[in-house]
């Protein structure tokens, strides 16, 4: 009972916060941007739903009065703009946001639609890496595509002239951003290739918002970007800025100038990379003709050529050998036929009938056969006496 | 455009003869007439960069049909 006479009760606190919201002028006429969340659109017609942001969300109400004159039906997740005031509702102790208007806040769909977009394109292989054309190594013709005025054209031309002093930079202006751009954009792509005014395309642009890139969000680019035969780099936006051109470009650059330096081969070093080659050919061709000096002075070096006739005396040595050997195997032979002839006239002798010549005694022989019975001689026979040291012609007397 | 496109060709073949040369498998001939062809070609890539000139220029659309000139950045 202590304080009994001096709390207030709740729902004069309630009254009392509700006549201060309803006193401030603000509050009554107040413009919300959020997204739209657990909607309900009740029976009676008025519309039931919390607005939030990342970080909070304040319930809120539509009736039906208003509700009637949307012209695109609410749905969770959308981003919408909210003009209306704000409002206690006592018996809750809530205070609410009491709708009177509404609208879609366009990035919140936009980016719903770059979504929509990205996945259909992806799904159809826009983005595919197969179908992606090389960067010519050294294009001759560097086709820009940005608008004509602002630092984008500026910063590709500057860094293009740096690394290559005698660069061809062809630039046809377009629309970046706005109504129409999106067809300029692909026509002038189109443009290019039929003409074929460029070895290599860049397109660019600077930093915006997602509606100011929004062209290069636009399908038609996309499929004028993916038709085209001169291969496409991309630089649309911020670093951080990634838009369907960039997915279905052939090469993806964070800036306008990186796309430059993409597109543009620095000079010197190909010149420096030239250079290289003629003293890579100098080098191997000095290099052979070494190896072939070393080979010939190896041959040069060879006995062959010091003392040609080496050989000769070489092969004679060779026919000396074999002379050798053979009077070596003649001799040896000859010995041993020798030796075996000795031997058999060795023998012969022992039994040669000369033998017993020499022992006095000799054979007769008539009419060249050798006599051995009386029988066979008569007088007058003539006959042939052989002695050890000759013969003797004789005839028998009786 | 096709001009462009024989440069790079070049120098792909310029690549090629080197290393060619650097297998030293050749006879001396085939050598030299590869050293032969690769300064030559190298030359000629030279030559190319050499005249080249540069050139920023702008499409304009006049009435109707499309004029190259020369564009200047600073002053646009």
């Amino acid at each position: 009972m202590k304080y009994a006479n001096i709390a207030i009760t709740v729902s004069y606190l309630n009254q009392y916060i509700k006549e201060k919201i309803a006193n401030d002028e603000y509050l009554n006429h107040i413009l919300i941007k959020g997204e739209i969340s657990n909607f309900k659109h009740h029976y009676t017609g008025h519309m039931y739903f919390t607005l939030k942001d990342e970080k909070s969300l304040v319930k809120c109400i539509m009736f039906k009065s208003y509700a009637q004159k949307l012209n695109f039906t609410p749905k969770d997740g959308m981003k919408v703009f909210i003009l209306g005031s704000v409002s206690v509702f006592e018996r809750d102790g809530v205070y609410q946001v009491y709708a009177q208007a509404m609208e879609e806040d366009g990035v919140g769909d936009l980016y719903a639609k770059y979504q929509e977009l990205k996945e259909k394109l992806e799904k159809e292989g826009l983005f595919d890496e197969a179908h992606k054309k090389p960067i010519p190594v050294i294009p001759k013709v560097i086709g820009v595509l940005t608008s004509q005025t602002g630092s984008v054209i500026r910063d590709i031309i500057n860094v293009s002239t740096r690394r290559n002093p005698n660069v061809y930079i062809r630039l046809l202006p377009v629309a970046v951003q706005g109504e129409g751009a999106a067809e300029k954009i692909a026509d002038g792509i189109r443009y290019m290739n039929q003409n074929h005014l460029a070895d290599v395309l860049i397109l660019a642009r600077g930093g915006g918002s997602l509606e100011d890139l929004w062209p290069f969000n636009e399908e038609i680019v996309a499929r004028a970007i993916y038709d085209s035969e001169i291969p496409i780099i991309s630089a649309v936006g911020h670093e951080t800025d990634f838009s369907i051109s960039d997915f279905v470009a052939d090469l993806r650059a964070p800036t306008p100038s990186a796309a430059a330096e993409l597109a543009v081969p620095d000079i010197y070093e190909v010149k420096q990379k030239i250079l290289g080659y003629q003293n890579r050919l100098r080098i191997s061709l000095i290099k052979k003709v070494e190896l072939m000096q070393m080979r010939y002075e190896k041959c040069m070096a060879s006995s062959v050529f010091k003392e040609p006739t080496r050989k000769i005396q070489d092969q004679y040595l060779v026919v000396d050998q074999y002379i050798k050997k053979l009077e070596n195997i003649i001799k040896t032979k000859y010995e041993k036929e020798k030796s075996t002839f000795i031997e058999l006239t060795a023998k012969l002798d022992a039994y040669s009938p000369l033998k017993t010549l020499l022992r006095g005694y000799s054979i007769t022989e008539k009419d060249g056969k050798i006599v051995n019975k009386v029988a066979e001689l008569k007088s007058g026979d003539e006959i042939l006496i052989r002695l050890a040291d000759g013969k003797k012609n004789a005839t028998i007397r009786d | 455009m096709e001009k462009n496109k024989n440069f790079e060709e070049q120098m792909a073949e310029l690549e090629k003869i080197v290393t060619e040369l650097e297998k030293g498998d050749l006879s001396l001939d085939d050598s030299v007439a590869k050293f032969e062809e690769g300064i030559k070609l190298s030359k000629e890539c030279n030559k190319v960069l050499e005249e080249a000139e540069k050139k920023i220029t702008i499409l304009v659309n006049q009435d109707g049909d499309m004029k190259e000139e020369n564009f200047d950045a600073e002053n646009n």
